[in-house]
């Protein structure tokens, strides 16, 4: 058995502390997908990469958790790669990684509307459409040939609603059926404009939906030896205060005097270490921050340091929402009947597919991510865990008293298990170990704010690709505008912002 | 550089970026995306490798200038003339 003690107080990465230097060519702040994609990249052109993670593990929202010791592992979200990660994880992390990413067979539906299930490629989709749902071939290939041709220089104005209403009209249940998905991989809504739902569905539901085989925690692992491969130097437990502005430019940052107050459960409760760097200042030519693009703006930065046109613009931007999730872990022996559960499964109480019903805090909506012994096949005794997500405001749970939080996330539970009851009978019993998580918990582990579980609306991405023009040398990555949220939109968007400072730094 | 060696490197980028592609009946006086199976992660890659072989800028707004092999030389050829 390894030490696990190294991977939860950043033991190995604090090792690299002492060779920490005073100049870097570029600090990547937040190991999300996207600052380590920025990071990965820029190494790999020859700079000089510092990467500084708050959190005693890499992966921001990739991530993955134990309980009872390591007897149960919980992936928060890694079902629903689109297909283009294969090729993305290839080019800008190894051949390896893109090498297990595997597609899952079966997407289930159940709702008043309709029950069924899908490979969830472009053939499965229309041909349910035509016959489940009985509309003109025709118009389901020309939905397809207009979403796929939308582009983020496309029409900013018409929403997916106005969209939807134009080929489907009058069919809440095609609506559903096209929408739950996308809501689910981005929390985007039928107000959103609907270029990006163009993009994002004709990225996720075209060539079926896929996920990394090993698990997430293998994930994070490949890529963090790829990142030390290609020369990144990690610190992890290091939380950044402030960004540095010297001159009008971003010159680096300031690491906080505390590290985070994070039990770590692996460890039996106890806190993470802190940072060997604690209060000490590192500069850099260009700095990425892959934090939420207001807390890079307003908290790490400061408004001060910008004009007053691009705070405007920055305050005008919405963040999406935050999420509720269940994880639920089976006793050794029990089992998941795969032909019931499938791989997802979108199951809804609600007559119809609306916002606000999605959002409430009386849940009707529920996606299920099932994980059988396939996840893992390199753990011999791998055992069977369901988690069950859904969308949720952070104002609904922000500022519950304490006795009030605890009942509704016991709550949260309850609904959950008697809906997982519907389709596997008895689970209560079968279960080892059941929590739930609130968007409380996602603004503690990640800082987003708001516990933002999908950066933001469009208009974020504007704003995040205005930073170095208000701020020289000052870069912002990760979900942003609804269309670089998710996996792929992740990994793609760090990519974007690297070529922009590889730019910068020639 | 010469045109025919620009070209030369810009089917080499390609094949890195895209090793299924066949280049060989490449024409050069059509798009680049009716041809090959590019997406903008792809004219990405293409803009990053010309900066990190010939440490030239190509600004997001110039962007469409390589679209087919005939704009991308005419648009390369003038900033690789004395390289």
């Amino acid at each position: 058995m390894t030490d696990r003690t190294d991977e939860y107080t950043g033991a190995n990465d604090r090792a690299d502390a002492a060779a920490i230097q005073e100049h870097y060519d570029v600090i990547v702040i937040g190991s999300g997908l996207a600052g380590m994609t920025s990071a990965n990249l820029l190494a790999r052109s020859g700079h000089k990469v510092l990467l500084l993670e708050r959190h005693y593990k890499l992966g921001g929202l990739a991530t993955w958790f134990h309980r009872n010791g390591q007897t149960h592992i919980f992936d928060v979200s890694l079902h629903g790669f689109p297909v283009g990660m294969i090729k993305s994880c290839r080019r800008y992390w190894n051949a390896e990684v893109a090498n297990k990413i595997v597609q899952l067979g079966c997407i289930k539906f159940d709702n008043p509307q309709f029950t069924l299930s899908t490979t969830f490629d472009r053939a499965d989709f229309t041909r349910l459409l035509i016959e489940k749902f009985h509309l003109p071939p025709e118009t389901v290939s020309q939905f397809f040939d207009t979403a796929r041709n939308m582009t983020h220089y496309g029409d900013e104005k018409m929403t997916t609603r106005e969209l939807f209403d134009r080929f489907f009209p009058n069919r809440p249940d095609v609506v559903r059926l096209i929408m739950e998905p996308i809501t689910y991989a981005n929390g985007s809504t039928l107000e959103d404009p609907a270029l990006t739902y163009g993009i994002v569905f004709s990225n996720f539901m075209s060539k079926g939906c896929y996920t990394f085989q090993g698990g997430t925690d293998l994930f994070v692992k490949m890529l963090r030896e790829e990142m030390l491969k290609n020369g990144v130097t990690i610190l992890t437990n290091a939380p950044v205060e402030k960004i540095l502005v010297e001159n009008g430019r971003a010159a680096g940052v300031k690491i906080a005097e505390t590290g985070l107050d994070i039990p770590v459960p692996e460890l039996g409760g106890r806190r993470a270490n802190v940072c060997a760097l604690a209060g000490k200042t590192i500069h850099a030519k260009a700095v990425v921050s892959n934090a939420n693009l207001l807390g890079t703006i307003f908290q790490l930065t400061g408004q001060e340091h910008f004009c007053a046109d691009f705070i405007d613009s920055a305050k005008a931007v919405r963040l999406n929402n935050s999420s509720t999730q269940v994880y639920m872990a089976l006793a050794e022996g029990e089992t998941l009947d795969e032909e019931v559960c499938g791989d997802l499964l979108f199951t809804s109480v609600a007559p119809e597919f609306k916002t606000d019903l999605l959002l409430s805090k009386n849940i009707t909506s529920r996606t299920f991510s099932f994980y059988y012994p396939k996840t893992r096949p390199q753990i011999a005794e791998a055992r069977y865990y369901a988690v069950a997500s859904a969308n949720a405001r952070y104002e609904d749970w922000a500022d519950l008293p304490a006795e009030e939080y605890q009942a509704a996330k016991k709550d949260l539970i309850e609904t959950t298990l008697d809906t997982f009851e519907k389709y596997q009978p008895g689970i209560r019993r079968k279960l080892a170990f059941v929590e739930a998580a609130t968007p409380r918990t996602f603004r503690a582990y990640t800082d987003h704010w708001a516990g933002a579980s999908f950066g933001t609306k469009y208009e974020g991405l504007a704003v995040s690709r205005a930073l170095p023009n208000a701020l020289p040398g000052l870069f912002h990555t990760g979900s942003v505008g609804i269309i670089m949220s998710g996996w792929l939109g992740a990994v793609n968007y760090g990519v974007i912002v690297a070529n922009d400072v590889d730019a910068f730094l020639l | 550089m010469e045109r025919l060696e620009i070209r030369e490197a810009i089917i080499d980028i390609l094949e890195s970026i895209n090793p299924d592609e066949e280049y060989d009946d490449l024409k050069d006086d059509v798009s680049f995306r009716q041809q090959l199976s590019m997406d903008s992660m792809d004219m990405l890659d293409i803009v990053l490798e010309l900066r990190k072989r010939f440490k030239i800028q190509i600004p997001e707004s110039d962007y469409p200038k390589l679209d087919s092999m005939n704009s991308t030389l005419d648009y390369l050829a003038p900033l690789l003339a004395d390289k």
